[in-house]
């Protein structure tokens, strides 16, 4: 595999395939996925809805059983640890969702929600279990002695996530997954808590998965960016760099799309027309090919494979860019 | 303006709550001038909405409404329940964020938009169904007459909102009220959605509102913005004026907060600290003013009026307002 990211990479997933079955149809979610994130690094995941970004986070942490292929973490495929090895395992990965209200259980006091991941993993003692959970909701902006006995429903959704961020860092984890953070947030929150999270792993050292639609948010946080297109990558590399120099059809099409606020950019008229078509019967050869300007024969008859393009940037394309 | 196609004035949105009183619109003057676009531009909860539901005299039951809502001649807030629904469908028409608002699940596409041409203009059904494959093509559906027959479930949610539109399109309204059009949609889509709208407006000389959080959304697309927080338009400019010269710091602050293709990955981004007030708190002073960084003075105790300095279109409520740049 050529997606070396780093020598020794912190988190490798290799040819990973997952699947749904709905009413007898196959849903191709995620088709054939290799990664790499090195330590310390930010990956961004984009891609529009339903192209398989959140199946790839949950396949990720074994919340969802792969078809095929390997999640390695640390050097350990996952999708064969069983039992305590694998809770062993899954403390130091973590997982943050886009709904955080949905996502903190209402009945329970905040103290209590932050301190679950260490009762589940076994902290015996009240005292560093409290002592903990203030360290956390301190580093997220909250005042532990105010919010620890009140209930989520009082926190607006900007609260409700450093919450959930807070909760997801009880445990001490290495690695860490954002599944579109602040997709529900304002612009106004939004900022903040793209702030935070940067603060977060530059103190608790944090390697991330980040993923989102939004390509201006996801270059804010990203060393490296995944583009995935209907279950599939099409082009990865550095932040800078792809957003500058795309090599894949659809990059560039995003990136075009992205409402530019600024009227002295006139919106380009020049997308075209067509939506993603169906993951239950994907198109032959490149998947983007129903929507892509430079396809031909060639696109239909052959899976193009990701290649080097350029200095650490990688694009699965037949006439790429560049 | 008082040549305006429609035009708003002093309009105040109350509802009750458990809570108390909660003033979603506060004394809002707009208009909007045939073949013109404008742009509402807020967060959540700031009152865009239920201005456009104030527009469209769709208010919730226990909402209270004040002031006027002129349209094409006449106050819309004086109207019979009858004489409204009639305006809704011919002269005055919505798309909502989720097309599933305006679209029957249970109709085909073909039926919901033969009887809504049929119910206001004066066409027999085979011209009906005529005009309703000529728009379903105009908004860019491929094979329209098949579609007829489709359910809105059996589409995806662009061609939906595409289908939305040919319904709101289909009597050639006067206005078109879009709330969050695309917020539900892709990158990709969305621009679709916007170029079609777009090019409806100008095609067929209508004005336009849309309504949307997105500050890059009604920057190339529309020929004013207002900007609301709290219940209250805070900015009002010509486009290019306005994202010239932003005067009310909330308006800048907003665009600073957002992320930008052409800054370096880990730049901290300038957030504006706090959130919006507790809309049955209302604050003395400017709204704005806790979460503001050039809050000085009577800014926490007296409420500033949206008025005009330079130019008479650009009006503002700040007593502090950014400085108008040397050279700019
Ligand atoms: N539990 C499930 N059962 C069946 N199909 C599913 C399930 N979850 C996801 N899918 C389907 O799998 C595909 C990938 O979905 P996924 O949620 O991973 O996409 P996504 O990129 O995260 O989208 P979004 O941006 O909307 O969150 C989609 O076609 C989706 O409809
Ligand atoms: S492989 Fe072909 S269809 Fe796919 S992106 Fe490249 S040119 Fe387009
Ligand atoms: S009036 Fe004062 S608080 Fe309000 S925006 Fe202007 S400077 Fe800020
Ligand atoms: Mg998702």
């Amino acid at each position: 595999m050529m997606l070396q990211a780093a020598p020794n990479p912190l988190m490798k997933v290799e040819n990973l395939v997952v699947e749904y079955s709905v009413g007898g149809k196959t849903i191709h979610a995620v088709s054939d996925v290799s990664l790499e994130i090195a330590r310390g690094e930010t990956l961004g995941l984009v891609g529009e809805s339903g192209c398989g970004k959140s199946t790839l986070g949950r396949a990720v942490l074994q919340l969802r059983q792969a078809v095929s292929g390997k999640v390695l973490f640390d050097g350990h495929d996952l999708t064969t640890l069983k039992g305590e090895a694998l809770r062993q395992m899954r403390r130091r990965v973590q997982l943050i969702f886009q709904d955080p209200i949905a996502s903190l259980n209402p009945r329970r006091r905040i103290g209590d929600i932050v301190a679950e991941p260490l009762v589940i993993a076994g902290v015996k003692d009240p005292d560093e279990r409290r002592r903990r959970v203030a360290e956390v909701l301190s580093a997220v902006g909250l005042d532990p002695t105010l919010v620890s006995g009140r209930l989520p429903h009082e926190f607006s959704g900007g609260q409700c996530q450093r919450i959930c961020i807070a909760r997801s860092l009880v445990l001490n984890p290495e690695f860490v997954i954002c599944d579109e953070p602040v997709s529900a947030l304002d612009v106004s929150i939004r900022a903040q808590i793209l702030n935070l999270l940067e603060e977060m792993k530059a103190r608790y050292g944090l390697t991330l998965l980040f993923i989102a639609h939004d390509l201006a948010v996801v270059k804010a946080v990203s060393d490296r960016v995944a583009v995935m297109y209907l279950g599939r990558l099409c082009e990865v590399g550095p932040s800078e760099q792809l957003f500058a120099r795309p090599a894949h059809p659809y990059t560039a099409l995003l990136i075009e799309a992205i409402p530019v606020p600024d009227p002295d950019v006139r919106p380009t008229q020049s997308v075209p027309v067509g939506e993603p078509p169906s993951p239950i019967a994907p198109p032959s050869g490149c998947r983007f090919r129903t929507r892509c300007p430079r396809a031909d024969a060639r696109c239909a008859s052959e899976v193009p494979e990701l290649r080097l393009v350029a200095t650490g940037q990688f694009a699965a394309c037949h006439h790429p860019l560049i | 303006m008082s040549s305006a196609l429609l035009s708003v004035e002093n309009a105040v949105v109350d509802l009750p709550t458990p809570r108390g009183n909660l003033r979603a619109v506060d004394h809002v003057d707009l208009a909007v001038g045939a073949g013109r676009t404008l742009g509402i531009v807020g967060e959540s909860g700031c009152g865009k909405t239920m201005l456009s539901r104030a527009v469209l005299q769709l208010l919730p039951k226990k909402a209270r409404l004040s002031g006027r809502v002129m349209f094409d001649g006449q106050d819309l807030t004086t109207l019979s329940a009858e004489k409204l629904r009639k305006l809704r469908g011919r002269s005055l028409a919505v798309v909502f964020q989720d097309p599933m608002t305006s679209l029957n699940p249970v109709l085909t596409i073909g039926t919901q938009l033969i009887e809504t041409i049929q119910e206001h203009l004066e066409l027999d059904l085979a011209e009906a169904r005529q005009r309703s494959i000529e728009l379903l093509a105009a908004v860019g559906i491929p094979a329209p007459e098949q579609r007829l027959a489709q359910y809105p479930h059996q589409l995806s949610g662009g061609m939906r909102q595409r289908v939305a539109i040919a319904v709101a399109l289909s009597c050639e309204p006067k206005l078109l009220i879009a709330d969050e059009p695309t917020t539900a949609l892709d990158v990709t889509i969305q621009a679709q959605i916007l170029d079609l709208l777009a090019r409806e407006q100008q095609r067929r000389h209508m004005a336009m509102i849309i309504i949307t959080h997105d500050l890059g959304v009604v920057a190339g697309r529309t020929d004013e913005v207002a900007v609301m927080y709290a219940g209250r338009v805070v900015e009002r400019a010509p486009t290019p004026a306005l994202f010239k010269q932003m005067r009310m710091p909330y308006t800048e602050a907003l665009l600073a907060a957002l992320p930008k293709l052409d800054v370096a990955p880990h730049t901290p981004l300038p957030a504006i600290s706090g959130r919006p007030p507790d809309p049955t708190r209302p604050l003395k002073g400017c709204s704005f003013s806790p979460r503001c960084r050039y809050s000085a003075g009577r800014c926490a105790f007296e409420k500033p009026q949206l008025c005009s300095a330079e130019t008479p279109e650009h009006l503002y409520a700040c007593f502090h307002p950014i400085a108008a740049r040397v050279g700019a």
